[in-house]
């Protein structure tokens, strides 16, 4: 087991390597001046033009470019973001915890009611309630994020003023970054609540209800299909047939036998879904307004603030390998058929 | 052909899935007769263009003249969601099939080699695995330059991952079956063997996975107008219309849902679409998938 975590590890540092590779190939489509043009603010200051592509090396060739910024990361260095308007590092641990609580927030609302109706869905297999769960399930499947969330603020926002966009009001802003305010786990709302600042906590929370609920109706789809076929899959099972000769209770059958072994693959997809969500929360993010890694990410792609980009797909790519690991791991743990590396 | 026959006998007895091709259908007959509801105006050279009456900033709700209303500096909205249809259809069946062919030949190369060549085209495919999809999409077209094409190839790029796996780990099972010793021990080529008997024989999973993946794509590409990184403003394509909206969705003072109908219409258009070919996709899988039976 250990071994083969460990070799799992080993592979971590050769995809960052991969991925920021494949980011600086990407730049042979841009000219110099085109990567320059994101540090000039001012017509005046296109004189110094040659001056900025000399400072950042960018007639340099793009191996040597490469070359020179692995050599600055491995110094500790990851850059600085023009569109985060802070050092890479720093970004990151700004927006990383925003995007992190927004995740948590989302994830187990999405475990429970995912699974709860997958299993009823499965149990009543073709009657009312079946239907309805694969048809809600559906839908969420099918609708952009981007399209329900304007809807959401639409209606939330625009006509009953519930749930602003963003991630606090002025208020909680200056309260956060006041002397006073002591920043104990990242988590703001945790942090507002542990601080006894219960109305900015309320205020924080409510700035994460739409895009939370956006996020929800949109993964839930596939906790609810994975959880209802392999529930389906085990009610067919000789023990449960065993069980019900034996004349237990069908609850029982469900509850005890039946549900634990069709978690298997749900908890294993679990981290998988915590992937998913990462992905989505890009565009949500967007939307929203929400100061996260996603957000951040679009907007440095789309200003070819390149040590933006590569910082926020490095933090990407590193959740990916790590919450694949986990999950291969809790495969292991929960289904004791399974045993890795033997 | 007698499959297809089978599916289409199964497919009668789901409603859902009756659905979904219905919507399709729907849609496919507003792209083909686009140039008859919606006549593009006398000497335009560009159909995909959608005609401006006028240059006022605020969206006007539907009316008689504009049946679904225009959009800010007046494209009328009706047009674009017409011919938005082709280019609805152009992205999801380019990009599915570019990267079908892309997945399939990169996937059966590794899957039929085996040694190095494998070892070399699956890191890479975990390579481009680890990005999120969205970002590395975004990051190609920020380079490239917007344009429609631009998405369709970054989209493209960041999809044909899934297919390559699928196709390696049915390649390796395939061609250890006794037809493929028979062939080689006719003397058949290494490509023959690839293309006239493993890849045949390995191509239905793919088909399956191409069919579901159809929407998500469609969803990929519109995100990706959203962000204002595809078309350009005035070319009929429904994310683009949508991003469009973007400024509208708090309506004016006094009236919140002034402007709904920029967000609803073309909103509801690729909600539509989308559900019909994940529908469609569903009814494929559970007819083709053999465990499901």
């Amino acid at each position: 087991m250990l071994k083969f975590i460990l070799k799992r590890l080993a592979f971590l540092p050769f995809v960052l390597f991969g991925v920021t590779a494949l980011l600086f190939s990407c730049l042979q489509f841009l000219s110099p001046e085109m990567r320059a043009a994101l540090y000039v603010k001012d017509p005046r200051q296109l004189s110094q033009l040659d001056a900025v592509i000399e400072k950042y090396g960018l007639r340099k060739p793009l191996p040597v470019q490469y070359g020179i910024w692995l050599k600055q990361v491995a110094h500790g260095d990851l850059g600085y973001s023009e569109t985060a308007k802070m050092p890479v590092a720093d970004a990151i641990r700004s927006f990383f915890p925003a995007t992190f609580e927004l995740t948590l927030v989302t994830f187990f609302p999405i475990m429970i009611v995912g699974v709860f109706f997958g299993v009823l869905s499965a149990v009543y297999r073709d009657k009312f309630i079946d239907h309805l769960t694969r048809f809600v399930a559906i839908t969420g499947y099918s609708l952009p994020s981007f399209v329900l969330g304007l809807g959401l603020l639409m209606v939330f926002y625009g006509r009953l003023h519930w749930f602003p966009p963003g991630r606090y009001t002025l208020d909680t802003d200056m309260l956060v970054h006041s002397d006073a305010f002591r920043h104990w786990t990242g988590l703001l709302t945790l942090d507002c609540l542990l601080n006894r600042q219960w109305a900015a906590a309320l205020d924080v929370a409510e700035h994460m209800v739409l895009p939370a609920a956006t996020l929800l109706y949109i993964s839930v789809a596939l906790l609810l299909r994975i959880t209802r076929s392999s529930m389906l899959e085990e009610l067919t099972k000789d023990y449960v047939r065993t069980a019900r000769a034996k004349g237990l209770p069908e609850r029982v059958i469900i509850r005890k036998h039946a549900l634990a072994n069709a978690l298997i693959p749900v908890v294993t997809l679990s981290s998988l879904l915590f992937i998913g969500l990462l992905g989505g929360v890009v565009i949500t993010e967007t939307v929203f307004d929400f100061p996260g890694i996603g957000r951040w990410g679009v907007q440095a792609a789309q200003q070819l603030d390149i040590p933006g980009v590569l910082g926020s797909t490095m933090l990407a790519a590193f959740l990916f390998v790590t919450a694949n690991l986990i999950s291969d791991i809790l495969y292991a743990v929960v289904d004791p058929r399974i045993r890795v590396g033997n | 052909m007698k499959r297809l026959h089978a599916v289409w006998k199964q497919l009668k007895r789901r409603p859902m899935s009756l659905f979904g091709c219905g919507l399709i259908g729907f849609f496919l007959l507003v792209a083909l007769s686009a140039p008859f509801i919606a006549r593009p105006e006398a000497g335009s050279r560009d159909p995909y263009i959608i005609p401006q009456t006028g240059y006022s900033p605020d969206p006007v709700l539907p009316s008689k003249d504009h049946w679904f209303g225009t959009t800010e500096q007046q494209y009328d909205l009706y047009y674009g969601m017409v011919w938005g249809t082709r280019t609805a259809f152009r992205v999801a069946l380019e990009v599915v099939g570019m990267a079908m062919t892309i997945g399939v030949l990169l996937g059966g190369a590794a899957g039929f080699y085996g040694g190095w060549v494998d070892e070399a085209l699956m890191r890479f495919t975990d390579i481009v695995l680890a990005f999120p999809d969205i970002l590395l999409a975004v990051v190609i077209v920020a380079v490239t330059g917007p344009s429609l094409n631009h998405v369709m190839y970054s989209v493209m790029a960041v999809s044909w991952p899934s297919y390559a796996r699928l196709v390696r780990g049915d390649v390796l099972s395939v061609k250890e079956r006794d037809f493929v010793t028979a062939a080689r021990a006719l003397g058949a080529s290494d490509g023959r063997i690839l293309f006239r008997h493993i890849i045949p024989n390995s191509i239905y999973p793919v088909l399956v996975v191409a069919s579901l993946s159809m929407g998500s794509i469609v969803i990929t590409a519109a995100a990706l107008s959203f962000l204002g990184l595809g078309a350009p403003v005035g070319y009929a394509d429904w994310g683009q219309l949508i991003s469009l909206s973007r400024n509208w969705i708090m309506g004016a003072s006094g009236d919140p849902f002034a402007y709904w109908h920029t967000v609803v219409i073309p909103g509801l258009a690729i909600f539509l679409f989308v559900l019909g070919w994940n529908l469609l996709g569903d009814a494929v899988r559970d007819i083709l998938d053999p465990r499901q039976k």
